[in-house]
């Protein structure tokens, strides 16, 4: 079997360049807050196409389908539980149509993201019926055309097996981000070194893995810097914020600046990152900065914690669960049962 | 450190038996915090002196270590689900008795958001801090909001949003407050992802929440100043 177009870039490519953000750039054509941006495959499909080509023409040499929400159990909330196939479908078809006209080998990432729903036993979403409502979608978005299906903003690993469970049975080869966006851990309390060490033993394993979206710049790289403590030698994804949400004049915009995320992206370069990209926030003009700083400016040495500190700004929080664990705050237990 | 079966609650003297409450809250242990209930209750303690001094201190343990990255969601989670046995139990004890009230809050994520996370987990926390709580979901407008206040008489209206586009509804539903002149009648605090000090000084909410841990304490601290001004 031929290798898939992401494994044979990867091969020959010292980094590759992902897109930005989904959201906030339909939130710029006029997708109106609350408004599932999924419709938009078949109600506006020219903005699809606007947000795909953008991307490309900035630089982008993978960009992800607008279909983020597009599972069953986060449609349903909109009563559109019905419209998988049809929503994911074109959202890939679309991306297909986009790549094929760059003039240059572009993936088509079909995005998966969370279902909302917490697992047992806190919650009540099963592992069987987490992998049926991703393989109706993985599948959808295969027959759309995508290269790989794109699990990203995963806050449980149990959500992300069953993800990756899904892809699998689809028949597509997968790449999988988790979102670190509390105290450095994900919202589940994982941290980046397990993650890494969980991925490994992955019956079948993504072609890379990584972290998107949390809060800023700076955290993602932290976070990447825990995934290499484990010696990884699997590829890895960074896509970061664009800074952090301010609230202007009854707008809101993120503070990071083209020129942030041009240091950003060389930062995780020199980290050893294959896939660099952006998440909310992050605009073609991020994107084209980041391009021009990967290609113009010259590796340097692998950045430090403090290095990234220096150049991306302070930390959401003083650690964030991985290496020298001596200066974290503990619980000393009186009686513990079990 | 003691095995499972080494621990009989009916053994322990009320102090020890508190202290393994609070050790049993922080693990999620649901089955034994209802049985320590229901012994402090056979031996005559108030109703209301079990809800704060073992359930709710229980918690305030459970909210520091999660406000401090000690513990996550998964754990909070299941020890909010051990309060709430103990709660099945008091709460019509506490009704029955006259015991005071903590304070009331309405809470619900605003208008074209769906997300309810962070919400639910606020509203298991508060709930564990003896307050009670009216959630009004996910997807509320102003309207929803108002007729809530009407209804419920709550002290405390919360606001939750995931997303950069809908957290600006907050200003909606503050602004429409003022209009209709009920704005100081309650404490309003404001919380979700996107969000901060800086937002919430902004729109004139009483305050920004980081965290369930956090709209917890500044819950409680908003209560004390409102009975303090009752009082004076």
């Amino acid at each position: 079997m031929a290798q898939d177009l992401l494994s044979r870039l990867m091969a020959t490519q010292d980094w590759l360049l992902a897109d930005g953000a989904t959201g906030t750039n339909l939130f710029n054509m006029g997708l109106s807050s609350g408004e599932p941006p999924e419709f938009w495959n078949i109600e506006q499909p020219d903005n699809i196409r606007s947000l795909y080509r953008n991307a490309v023409q900035a630089g982008s040499d993978l960009f992800l389908t607008n279909s983020f929400g597009g599972n069953a159990a986060r449609l349903k909330l909109h009563n559109a539980q019905g419209r998988v196939g049809e929503l994911n479908r074109v959202a890939a078809s679309l991306g297909r149509e986009i790549a094929d006209a760059a003039g240059r080998p572009v993936v088509v990432a079909g995005s998966i993201g969370p279902t909302g729903e917490i697992f047992e036993p806190m919650g009540t979403m099963t592992h069987a019926l987490a992998v049926e409502i991703f393989q109706e979608q993985a599948e959808a978005l295969k027959a759309g055309g995508a290269d790989v299906l794109w699990i990203e903003t995963m806050s449980a690993f149990e959500e992300y097996a069953a993800a990756a469970e899904a892809a699998t049975r689809a028949g597509l080869p997968w790449c999988g981000t988790m979102s670190f966006d509390t105290a450095g851990h994900t919202m589940m309390g994982l941290t980046s070194t397990k993650m890494a060490a969980l991925v490994e033993k992955m019956a079948h394993p993504p072609l890379a893995f990584g972290a998107n979206c949390g809060v800023g710049a700076s955290d993602l790289m932290r976070t990447v810097l825990g995934f290499e403590m484990t010696n990884t030698s699997r590829p890895i994804i960074a896509k970061g914020n664009a800074g952090i949400p301010k609230y202007h004049d009854g707008h809101i915009h993120y503070d990071g600046t083209p020129e942030l995320m041009a240091d950003y992206a060389v930062l995780a370069r020199d980290a050893g990152v294959k896939i660099i990209g952006g998440c909310c926030g992050t605009m073609p003009d991020h994107l084209k900065a980041m391009r021009h700083a990967l290609e113009t400016r010259p590796k340097g040495p692998k950045p430090s914690v403090a290095d990234i500190q220096a150049k991306l700004g302070a930390f959401s929080s003083a650690n964030d669960g991985t290496g020298d664990t001596s200066g974290q705050p503990t619980r000393e237990r009186r009686n513990k049962r079990g | 450190m003691a095995d499972d079966d080494e621990i009989i609650l009916s053994d322990l003297s009320d102090d020890e038996l508190v202290l393994q409450m609070h050790d049993d809250l922080y693990d999620g242990l649901k089955e034994e915090i209802e049985e320590g209930v229901n012994i402090l209750i056979a031996r005559k303690w108030t109703p209301y002196d079990v809800l704060t001094k073992a359930l709710v201190a229980g918690m305030t343990i459970v909210g520091a270590d999660f406000r401090d990255g000690i513990l996550f969601v998964p754990e909070v989670l299941l020890a909010a689900n051990a309060m709430k046995g103990g709660m099945a139990i008091l709460k019509p004890l506490l009704i029955a008795t006259g015991a005071p009230r903590m304070g009331k809050m309405v809470i619900g994520t605003v208008k074209g958001d769906i997300h309810d996370i962070g919400k639910n987990l606020v509203g298991m926390m508060m709930e564990g801090a003896g307050f009670e709580v009216k959630d009004l979901g996910i997807n509320n407008s102003v309207e929803k909001y108002l007729e809530a206040m009407e209804a419920e008489k709550p002290d405390i209206l919360g606001m939750s949003a995931l997303l950069t586009t809908t957290m600006p509804y907050m200003k909606v539903v503050i602004d429409t407050m003022k209009e209709k002149g009920m704005r100081d009648d309650y404490i309003v605090l404001v919380g979700g992802a996107p969000l901060n000090e800086e937002f919430s000084k902004a729109i004139g909410a009483d305050a920004y929440c980081r965290d369930a841990a956090v709209a917890v304490e500044t819950a409680k601290a908003y209560m004390l100043r409102k009975h303090n001004r009752a009082t004076a």
